[in-house]
C-alpha cells in the first residue's frame, strides 16, 4: 500500500525553524530521505516553497467563477509544506517511518493512504464494462483483420 | 544514514497503544498480559519494526557470531520475547536496539547451555556483553554480507528465494507462504534446511572475493528477478499477477542498489522491474483475466513508476560500463513504456536490443522475443522463419510459448487452420490457468 506523509507546520514552528542553521536542517532531512530510499520504500516527495516569494495562491470554488486569492490557507494556520509518498506493507510500517521524520514541536505529519483501484470497486462496473467492451471490439476487429 | 532513533522527539516514548495497555498498578499489568487487542497491536508493530530493521539486526548478530542461521534463530527468539513483554512494558524507545541486545544475550545463553565455552566463544561472548544495549550502529556492509550469504550458490534456488525474503526482506514464514501460495510448514522447512546447509558448508559471513564478485552478484540479481517474475507472471496457480511478491522483489532490489551503487546491473535490474511493474494496473481485468500488451489501456500504466524506471536505467548507463542483460531488457521495456500504442512502438530499436541481448545471453526465449519484434518491424513471414528455425532445434519443447507465438504469426499470415491447431497445442501446455483461458478463447475464435 502507498501512503502520503503530508507535512504541516504552524507559523510558530516555521519561525522556530528559521533559528536553526539551515544546513543542519537539510542534513537531517537528507539523512531521513536517504534512509527511506535505502530501505527501498520511498517513491517520491517534494518540499513546497513558503509564502514569502508570492508564488502561492488559493482558488476558492464556493464562487462561480472560482475566486483566486492570496489566502488564507485553512482554518488551523498550519501550512502544508511538503510531502512524501512511500510504499509500505502496513499502517504500522507507515507509522514507524513517519515517526522518524526529523520535525519539531508545532509540526505534524498527516499520514494518509493513497487510494488504489480496489477503493473504487463499487463504482468500477460502468467504467470497466465500457473498457471491456472496447477491448472486445478491438479484439473482434483484429480477428476480422486476421480472418 | 539516519539511525532508527533519528534524534527527533517524535521517536521518543513508548508505543501509545502499549502504554495504554500497561497500567501502573498490578491489575492493569495483569489485564495487559491477556488483552488480545494489545498483543495484536504489538504483533503488528513488531512486524513493521522487523520489516524495517530485521536485516540489519540479523546482519549485526551474524557479524558477532559468524553464523547467519544461528543469528536468525536468536533474533526470532528476541522477537518472541518482545511479543510477550511489550504489551506490559510498552514498546522500548529504540525497538531495534532492544531486539539486538536481547538476541545477543540469547546467543550467549545458548553457548553456555551448549558448553561452548572455549576461548573463541568466551571472547565473542565478552564482546557481545560489553556492547551498550542502547547503541545501534548497523553497518551497511554487514547487510551486503547477509545478501550474499542468503543467495549463496550452495543453496537451491528455492532456498535462496525464501531465505532472502526472510532475512533480507524481513518477511515472516507466514507472509512468504502466502506470497507463494504454499503451506507455511513447507516454507519453514525450506528455511530450516537452508540454514543447516549454510552451516554444513561452513559458508563464511562475507562478501565474495574479487575474482568471484561478478558471478556471485549475478546470482543475487537472479534471485531477486526470479522473485519478481514469479510475481509478474505466476508460473502456476489461479492468479496471473502477484503484485505483493513483485513489490517485495522491487523493494529488495532497491535495497541492493543502495548497497552496491557502483554496479550498473543492479540499477538496471531495478529499472527493469519498475518498468514492468508500471503495467500491473493494466495487465489484468477486475476478474483476474490477463490483458495482453496490445490490448492494454496505456493510460492505466503508472507514469511515476515509468519515470523511476527510466531514471534507474539512466543511472546504470551513466556508470559507463556498457549494457548487460538487465540493462538491455530494461531498454526494451522502456521502448514499450514510452510508446503511445503498439503500432507506434519503435520495433526496429527493439529488434536491435534483442539482437544485442542474444549475443551476450543467447537463449531460445530471447530468440522467440526477437521473432515477435521482427514480426512487428518487418512482418510475420520473416518472423515465422525465425520461429521455425527454433522449432527445428527442439528448443522450448514443452512450453506453450513457441506454439502460441507461431499461432499468432500464422493467423496474421491468413492461415487460420494451422493457427487454430497451434493455439490448441499452446493451451494444452499452459500451466497458468488464466493464460490457458486466453489461449483457448483464441483457439475458439480463430
Amino acid at each position: 500500500m502507498k501512503y502520503m506523509f503530508i507535512m504541516r507546520s504552524t507559523d510558530e514552528a516555521l519561525e522556530a525553524s528559521k533559528a536553526m542553521p539551515f544546513e543542519e536542517m537539510i542534513n537531517k532531512m537528507g539523512a531521513y530521505n536517504e534512509s527511506m530510499i535505502n530501505a527501498g520504500i520511498m517513491l517520491g516527495g517534494d518540499g513546497l516553497a513558503d509564502l514569502s516569494d508570492g508564488t502561492a495562491f488559493v482558488v476558492d470554488f464556493s464562487e462561480d467563477p472560482p475566486l483566486v486569492t492570496d489566502g488564507p490557507y485553512g482554518e488551523t494556520h498550519e501550512l502544508f509544506n511538503g510531502f512524501w509518498i512511500v510504499q509500505v506493507a502496513s499502517k504500522e510500517e507507515a507509522a514507524e517511518w513517519a515517526s522518524r521524520c526529523p520535525l519539531g514541536p508545532g509540526s505534524k505529519l498527516e499520514v494518509r493512504r493513497v487510494t488504489e483501484a480496489a477503493d473504487f470497486a463499487e463504482f468500477a462496473d460502468n467504467e470497466y464494462i465500457q473498457k471491456e467492451e472496447g477491448w472486445r471490439e478491438q479484439e473482434a476487429k483484429l480477428r476480422a483483420e486476421n480472418a | 544514514m539516519a539511525g532508527p532513533d533519528a534524534e527527533g522527539a517524535a521517536v521518543a516514548g513508548p508505543d501509545p497503544e502499549g502504554s495504554a495497555v500497561a497500567g501502573t498498578d498490578a491489575e492493569g499489568a495483569a489485564v495487559a498480559g491477556t488483552d488480545p487487542e494489545g498483543s495484536a497491536a504489538v504483533r503488528r508493530r513488531l512486524d513493521a519494526v522487523w520489516r524495517i530493521e530485521g536485516a540489519r539486526i540479523v546482519a549485526a548478530l551474524a557479524r558477532a557470531t559468524g553464523d547467519v542461521g544461528f543469528a536468525e534463530d536468536m533474533a526470532q527468539e528476541a522477537v518472541a520475547d518482545a511479543l510477550l513483554q511489550w504489551p506490559n512494558t510498552g514498546t522500548p524507545r529504540n525497538p531495534a536496539a532492544w531486539l539486538t541486545s536481547v538476541a545477543k544475550r540469547k546467543a550467549i545463553d545458548a553457548w553456555r547451555r551448549a558448553e561452548r565455552l572455549d576461548n573463541r566463544y568466551q571472547l565473542l561472548a565478552r564482546g557481545l556483553q560489553d556492547e551498550d544495549a542502547t547503541s545501534w550502529d548497523p553497518v551497511p556492509d554487514d547487510v551486503l554480507r547477509l545478501v550474499f550469504t542468503a543467495c549463496h550458490p550452495v543453496l537451491s534456488r528455492e532456498a535462496q528465494v525464501s531465505l532472502t525474503l526472510r532475512i533480507v526482506g524481513g518477511l515472516s514464514s507466514e507472509e512468504i507462504a502466502r506470497l507463494f501460495v504454499l503451506p507455511v510448514a513447507t516454507v519453514q522447512q525450506r528455511i530450516v534446511r537452508a540454514k543447516k546447509t549454510l552451516a554444513a558448508a561452513k559458508v563464511p559471513f562475507d562478501v565474495p572475493e574479487p575474482n568471484e564478485w561478478g558471478p556471485r552478484l549475478g546470482g543475487v540479481l537472479r534471485v531477486i528477478y526470479l522473485m519478481f517474475t514469479e510475481g509478474y507472471a505466476a508460473t502456476s496457480g489461479e492468479r496471473w499477477i502477484r503484485p505483493d511478491l513483485a513489490g517485495e522483489a522491487l523493494r529488495i532490489g532497491r535495497v541492493l542498489v543502495s548497497l552496491v551503487p557502483r554496479e550498473p546491473e543492479a540499477h538496471a535490474l531495478v529499472a527493469l522491474m519498475e518498468l514492468q511493474a508500471s503495467r500491473f494496473g493494466a495487465r489484468t481485468r477486475p476478474d483476474g483475466t490477463p490483458v495482453l500488451l496490445a490490448d492494454q489501456d496505456r493510460t492505466r500504466w503508472d507514469r511515476a513508476q515509468i519515470g523511476r524506471g527510466r531514471a534507474a536505467l539512466a543511472r546504470a548507463d551513466r556508470l559507463g560500463r556498457g549494457r548487460g542483460t538487465y540493462a538491455l531488457q530494461a531498454a526494451i521495456a522502456e521502448c514499450h513504456a514510452v510508446a503511445p500504442s503498439v503500432d507506434r512502438t519503435d520495433w526496429a530499436q527493439i529488434v536491435l536490443l534483442y539482437e544485442a541481448l542474444g549475443r551476450i545471453a543467447p537463449s531460445p526465449v530471447v530468440e522467440l522475443n526477437r521473432a515477435v519484434a521482427v514480426s512487428m518491424a518487418t512482418g510475420p513471414a520473416t518472423a515465422l522463419a525465425i520461429v521455425d528455425g527454433l522449432v527445428s532445434t527442439g528448443a522450448l519443447r514443452g512450453s506453450h510459448l513457441l506454439p502460441s507465438v507461431r499461432a499468432e504469426l500464422l493467423a496474421r499470415l491468413g492461415r487460420p487452420n494451422e493457427a487454430r491447431a497451434e493455439f490448441v497445442a499452446a493451451a494444452a501446455l499452459a500451466k497458468n490457468d488464466r493464460e490457458r483461458d486466453v489461449l483457448e478463447r483464441k483457439a475458439a475464435a480463430t
